[in-house]
């Protein structure tokens, strides 16, 4: 650290476009007053303890963690989907469903893996089975499903063990939604203001983003033929992501504004725009092979946008403490009681 | 009446009058905790340092803020005890702040100006108030529903038999899941090492009967530990002494069970609101919305279902 100095207009360097105010009262003129740098929440008055952060945020790579939401979403409705190919008999469909599904998991669970520096350190998460911990019950619901997964596309690949294939994608079926939706519990049990706030909605939206990504590689590779499926679930899946994104928006009060500024928000405004864009060309590739495969790279990248664009508004709204302090104020507040 | 209320219960959120009971301890010795009174803490940071040798913590960087006196910052990996220091321009208990303080100007007319003679008054005659200076030991609050306990998926936190939350560092896999549920922001992942650290209450203190290092060690009593139930009858009173001396902001925090974490069993008298300490003004243990969130998450699941047999259910094309 460069050390900081301290001039008549507040303390410089210690934490950049800060003012050094303090007490809730201090708080609120060192806002108004208009000093120093422009504070990042400028209307927001509230107390703070030198700006800094009230909780931590967490400690994950965005690339191990929010790609290991994306790619478990991707997986679990695309078991979902080679199941549902499967028994309408669609195998140009079910095909690519699964193997996806095989893959997607394989990395995500490399991608935990990772987060934690080392496999063995997985096996810890087997120690116990605790209804409290999403992680936990995410590990568990993981420990069953990845085999299925694999055993599906093993089958498959080998071309023998029919039944045994058929039970796999079964049960992998029955498993993928949990393992899809989740992940979103498994932000929300924090206390992340961004993630927490939005804990009813935010099962939703990744159910929807995670069909259209499933629906966005099936239609980029399964014959036309057989696509029609993709087609329907990209447009419901998005449906689903947008509307539910938008009533978590709507009802999260201030914890919702980190979803519109800075690199979140872009990657957010990114994910509805190619979400929508991808469903909307899925509409129109029934006869086009290359929109087809537009459509489907559209969805999955805003499905991916989606996954970084929350993880991202949630390690914003975990670093400033308006996010934290102003809305427990609130509630406070309108409890009539003080500490 | 919630659900907590009911003894032994394995409630999510809540009063929860016997802590150690509910997690499988029936012969328990009473729970124990801290009560900080901020109040008398002179900032001389023993506490912190009496934590770091006793508990061999690592060295985290000598690093200056400029910020204020306060070079740690905060809570984390490295740090168990931290002391906060917030300058402020009011007197203790004293009236509402009234306008920019330029200690500037005022320390340039140090010694210049005679000097009044007798007690400095807190409100200067031009309308100025005083700076003061606030000091308060911070440290991890041993919730009684303890949000990184809940969801920590190792089980390497657990409660131990005198009511404190301590993480078994062989077990611990450094998945940092508790790192962003703690309400408070006291636990962290330790850098190179992958695990997480927190305050253990010197839980080898307590097994053989001595007290937590840093309540040793404060020169003020600042820092008491004792039996929670004791520490919130001394504090009460402590309360009302103040109040009664004229000093009207202080108050207790984290001391009621009714709180969202079902009442801290470290807690703080304050002289200000909670956030110019930065601490959270009505922190809530994120398990209580747990049973919510995963029933929202099940009927995403369905829908997710619906949609995808939906999709594959209409004629072939
Ligand atoms: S303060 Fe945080 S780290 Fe300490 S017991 Fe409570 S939730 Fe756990
Ligand atoms: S980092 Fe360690 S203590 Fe924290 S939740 Fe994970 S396993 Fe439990």
């Amino acid at each position: 650290m460069s050390g900081s100095d301290v001039t008549r207009d507040g303390v410089r360097g210690a934490r950049p476009g800060r003012d050094a105010v303090t007490g809730g009262r201090a708080g609120r003129r060192g806002r108004r007053g208009g000093r120093g740098e422009r504070p990042v929440v400028p209307e927001a008055e509230f107390g703070s303890y030198y700006g800094l952060p009230v909780i931590s945020k967490p400690p994950w790579e965005p690339l191990d963690i929010a790609g290991y939401l994306y790619l478990g979403g991707l997986a679990g409705a695309s078991s979902l989907l080679a199941a549902g190919a499967r028994l309408t008999g669609r195998p140009g469909l079910a095909a690519p469903a699964r193997t996806a599904a095989a893959g997607a998991i394989s990395l995500s669970l490399a991608a935990l893996v990772h987060d934690l520096g080392r496999p063995a350190r997985f096996l810890y998460m087997l120690r116990v089975c605790k209804p409290t911990s999403p992680m936990s019950v995410g590990s568990w619901l993981l420990a069953a499903y990845a085999p299925l997964t694999l055993t599906a596309a093993a089958t498959a690949v080998a071309g023998r063990y029919r039944l045994l294939g058929a039970a796999a994608t079964a049960g992998a079926a029955v498993l993928g939604p949990a393992v899809a939706t989740y992940t979103a519990v498994l932000l929300s049990d924090t206390a992340v203001p961004s993630w927490h706030e939005g804990h009813r909605e935010l099962p939703f939206v990744f159910a929807g983003s995670a069909a259209g990504a499933a629906a966005g590689l099936a239609l980029a590779v399964a014959p036309a033929g057989q696509a029609g499926p993709a087609r329907r679930l990209a447009v419901l899946g998005t449906a689903l992501e947008l509307g539910a994104f938008h009533t978590m928006k709507r009802r999260m009060g201030l914890a919702a504004r980190p979803f519109g500024q800075g690199r979140a928000g872009l990657l957010v405004r990114a994910a509805e725009l190619l979400s929508a864009g991808g469903a909307v060309l899925s509409l129109c590739s029934a006869r086009d092979r290359r929109l087809a495969v537009a459509a489907g790279a559209a969805l999955l990248a805003g499905s991916a946008a989606l996954r970084f664009g929350v993880f991202d508004a949630g390690v914003v709204s975990a670093e400033d403490p308006v996010y934290t302090v102003l809305p427990q104020r609130e509630r406070l507040e309108a409890r009539g009681s003080r500490p | 009446m919630t659900e907590g209320a009911d003894r032994g219960g394995n409630a999510l959120y809540g009063p929860q009058p016997d802590v150690s009971g509910a997690a499988g301890y029936p012969d328990a010795p009473p729970r124990v905790g801290f009560f900080t009174d901020t109040s008398v803490c002179i900032g001389c940071k023993a506490c912190e340092v009496a934590c770091k040798e006793w508990n061999a913590i690592p060295e985290d960087g000598l690093e200056l803020t400029g910020m204020s006196y306060d070079n740690t910052r905060g809570l984390g990996a490295d740090t168990w005890r931290h002391v906060a220091f917030v300058e402020q321009s009011g007197p203790s208990g004293g009236p509402e702040v009234t306008g920019d303080v330029d200690v500037f100007a005022a320390a340039s007319r140090l010694g210049t100006a005679a000097e009044p003679a007798g007690p400095v008054p807190l409100v200067s005659p031009d309308g100025r108030t005083e700076l003061r200076w606030l000091m308060s030991s911070d440290v991890c609050k041993h919730c009684t529903h303890a949000g990184c306990l809940d969801v920590c998926p190792t089980g390497s936190l657990f409660r131990t038999e005198f009511g404190t939350v301590v993480v078994q560092q062989d077990i611990c896999n450094g998945c940092g899941y508790c790192v962003p549920a703690c309400p408070y922001g006291v636990i962290g992942r330790r850098e190179g090492d992958g695990r997480v650290w927190k305050c253990t209450l010197c839980y080898d203190r307590l097994g053989v009967g001595l007290e937590p290092a840093c309540a040793k060690s404060c020169p003020t009593d600042s820092i008491q530990f004792g039996p929670l139930d004791e520490l919130r009858e001394r504090a009460r009173e402590r309360v009302a002494r103040l109040h009664a001396a004229g000093v009207t902001d202080a108050r207790l925090y984290g001391e009621s069970p009714e709180d969202g974490v079902g009442g801290a069993g470290a807690f703080f008298l304050l002289l200000d609101e909670p956030e110019v300490y930065g601490l959270p003004p009505d922190p809530q243990v994120t398990t209580r919305d747990l049973p919510a969130m995963w029933r929202h998450a099940a009927a995403a699941a369905v829908t997710l279902a619906a949609l995808v047999l939906g999709s594959c259910a209409r004629r072939k094309r």
